[in-house]
């Protein structure tokens, strides 16, 4: 017995696994360096912005790149949290970690049941269904009298962080989002990296094997698609206190498309890669913002050239040529 | 019925629009042996493992397993009952290596499936049984590698691997050996031979010769109906079974 296992030791793809659990925690913790020195060297509420959507791609990734699910409807889970976050904090007066809070969970809910009835679907009727579904939270909050309509809820305070922390400088509350990036990214990557996640993988590879074996795999999908919604709902909910807005764009298919595009560009099924995506999308819309509408037209031609020539993403590409997982 | 049937059939039948893939099977496995279905092509035998293991919902008839009725039970749940199959088309995880494979079959009785807080280095605690296991198919030196990675020919032996690793009462094998060279052919069929001594298998099998020295029993099932059954003398030198062998085209 022990002689199987000092052979398949000694083989030097063996130590791959631990290999690269070393180079992730290395990268990590590079982010974490970068992150603290950021706003020294860019503006504060740009890099909350990408922060923010960093987390957004993550979470749509944990969906896509590990469960083997194209959800075409997740702004209804960021929109959902930045709605529910901002009411929270601007008209019942609640602080920031709260409005938080209580924004995440909603979108929870919503993930639960929206999941539950998507997951009995499989491929594009699944992706038909997500966005069905997020279409009916658009109208919802178009109607809605608490979601201000077109206007949306402006005027968020930001207010202090655990009755301390004064948020409206935008510094303070870079950190915060900072930390909350960083707890959100890691928590994925323990998901990724759990039991659960060796289950979903296998469910993502051969759904019918998974089945064969005595999973009961809907249920799997429905944990992931709740966390995944989850998820959502931080990146949502923080961006409410960071713009100190929520409106019917973060519930717009759009978004729920942005999201994908941001994956796809960066990499699906890789640790980092969406946020790298998220990045260069973000880092695009500022900078090209002067040309209106010729924005979603460039974004198209990406998301086009990206389809066909860089399945895998640049993170996807990158980790092919090193030869390593990213 | 006799407490020694671990497996019976009771008028099974399937309709696809019309077409009745598998019409009126009764079968009947005996516990503790192999158990082998063949026919031509086309004939109903996969179709007849994914009535089985209730990938498929029969039009009509019943399935009863360690005597209770599982017609109307889920896959996965027929599955955890103890009666597992493989796939005709070699079914592995391929973006998990082959370790990772069979770990996912250990992984399920050992609980704890949906604990995504926790580092999947608990999971190490399972990994000698797993060598044990890819081992036992010849896949030692393999382990690391992702599954997408290996032939064909250790896909299918990968894939015996991880079904022998949930140790279920009965196998259901579909098609084991297809595309396997020589030496794999003798290494999986020594390994059924093995692995059959505390447990039913039923197999669907091309290769006559790994039939006849592996089976106990053996049904010739042909479009859809049951056409002959016994050991393999009485099979083979049965008239309608050699007819319908020839008229599908094979010897
Ligand atoms: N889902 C389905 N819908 C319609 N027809 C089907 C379906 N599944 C199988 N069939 C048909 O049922 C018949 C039996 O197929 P099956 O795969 O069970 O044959 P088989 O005995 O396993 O053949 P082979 O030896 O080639 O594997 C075939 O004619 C096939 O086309
Ligand atoms: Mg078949």
């Amino acid at each position: 017995m022990a002689s199987v296992s000092e052979r398949m030791a000694a083989a030097p793809s063996a130590r791959a696994a631990v290999d690269a659990a070393h180079l992730h925690r290395a990268i990590f913790v590079g982010i974490a360096i970068f992150l603290a020195v950021a706003p020294f060297l860019l503006y504060p509420v740009f890099l909350m912005k990408v922060l923010c959507f960093a987390l957004f791609a993550c979470a749509f990734n944990l969906l896509l790149g590990y469960g083997g699910l194209l959800s075409f409807g997740h702004a209804a889970y960021l929109g959902t949290a930045s709605y529910i976050c901002a009411h929270t904090a601007k008209v019942w007066g609640m602080p920031p970690e709260v409005a938080i809070l209580l924004g995440t969970a909603a979108a929870a809910a919503l993930g639960f049941v929206f999941g539950s009835l998507a997951i009995r679907r499989q491929g594009i009727y699944f992706a038909m269904i997500t966005l069905a579904l997020a279409q009916m939270v658009f109208f919802f909050s178009l109607q809605a009298p608490f979601t201000g309509g077109e206007d949306g809820i402006q005027a968020v305070p930001r207010g202090h962080l655990f009755g301390l922390i004064d948020l409206s400088r935008d510094t303070s509350l870079y950190y915060v989002v900072a930390v909350i990036f960083l707890v959100g990214v890691l928590f994925i990557y323990r998901v990724i990296h759990s039991p659960f996640g060796q289950v979903l993988k296998a469910i993502r590879d051969n759904e019918p094997r998974a089945i064969s074996l005595g999973y009961a795999t809907n249920r799997y999908k429905l944990v992931v698609f709740t966390l995944s919604a989850t998820l959502a709902g931080l990146a949502g909910a923080t961006k409410a206190i960071v713009f100190q807005l929520a409106s019917l764009t973060d519930v717009h298919w759009t978004m729920s498309g942005e999201v994908v595009l941001m994956t796809l560009v960066g990499g699906m099924g890789t640790v980092f890669g969406p946020m790298v995506g998220a990045a260069v999308i973000v880092t695009m819309q500022n900078y090209l913002a002067h040309l209106g509408a010729w924005v979603t037209v460039i974004q198209g031609v990406i998301f086009v050239i990206c389809v066909m020539l860089f399945r895998e993403g640049i993170i996807g590409v990158l980790a092919r040529r090193l030869k390593r997982p990213l | 019925m006799t407490a020694d049937i671990i497996l019976s059939t009771r008028d099974l039948t399937i309709e696809f629009k019309g077409f009745v893939a598998v019409d009126g099977v009764s079968l009947d496995i005996r516990r503790g042996t192999i158990h082998a279905l063949i026919g031509p092509n086309g004939a109903g035998k996969t179709t007849c493992f994914n009535l089985l293991t209730k990938f498929l919902t029969p039009t009509k008839g019943t399935i009863t397993f360690k005597g209770n009725d599982i017609t109307a039970l889920r896959p996965a749940t027929v599955a955890r009952l103890g009666l597992v199959r493989s796939f005709q088309i070699s079914a592995v995880f391929p973006h998990l290596t082959a370790l990772e494979n069979v770990r996912v079959a250990l992984q399920r009785k050992r609980g704890g499936s949906f604990d995504f807080w926790r580092s999947e280095r608990v999971l190490r605690a399972l990994n000698d049984e797993a060598l044990n296991l890819l081992d036992a198919v010849g896949l030692t030196d393999f382990a690391a590698l992702p599954a997408v990675e290996l032939s064909y020919g250790r896909k299918r032996a990968l894939e015996i691997a991880t079904t022998l690793a949930l140790d279920p009462e009965m196998l259901l094998l579909d098609e084991p050996m297809a595309g396997m060279g020589h030496e794999d052919v003798e290494r999986i069929a020594a390994l059924i031979r093995r692995v059959s001594a505390n447990r039913t298998i039923l197999m669907v099998e091309h290769n006559l010769s790994v039939v006849a020295s592996l089976s106990d029993h053996i049904t010739v099932l042909a479009r859809g109906k049951v056409l002959a059954e016994g050991n393999y003398a009485t099979v083979s030198s049965n008239p309608a079974v050699i007819e319908a062998y020839i008229g599908a085209g094979h010897a």
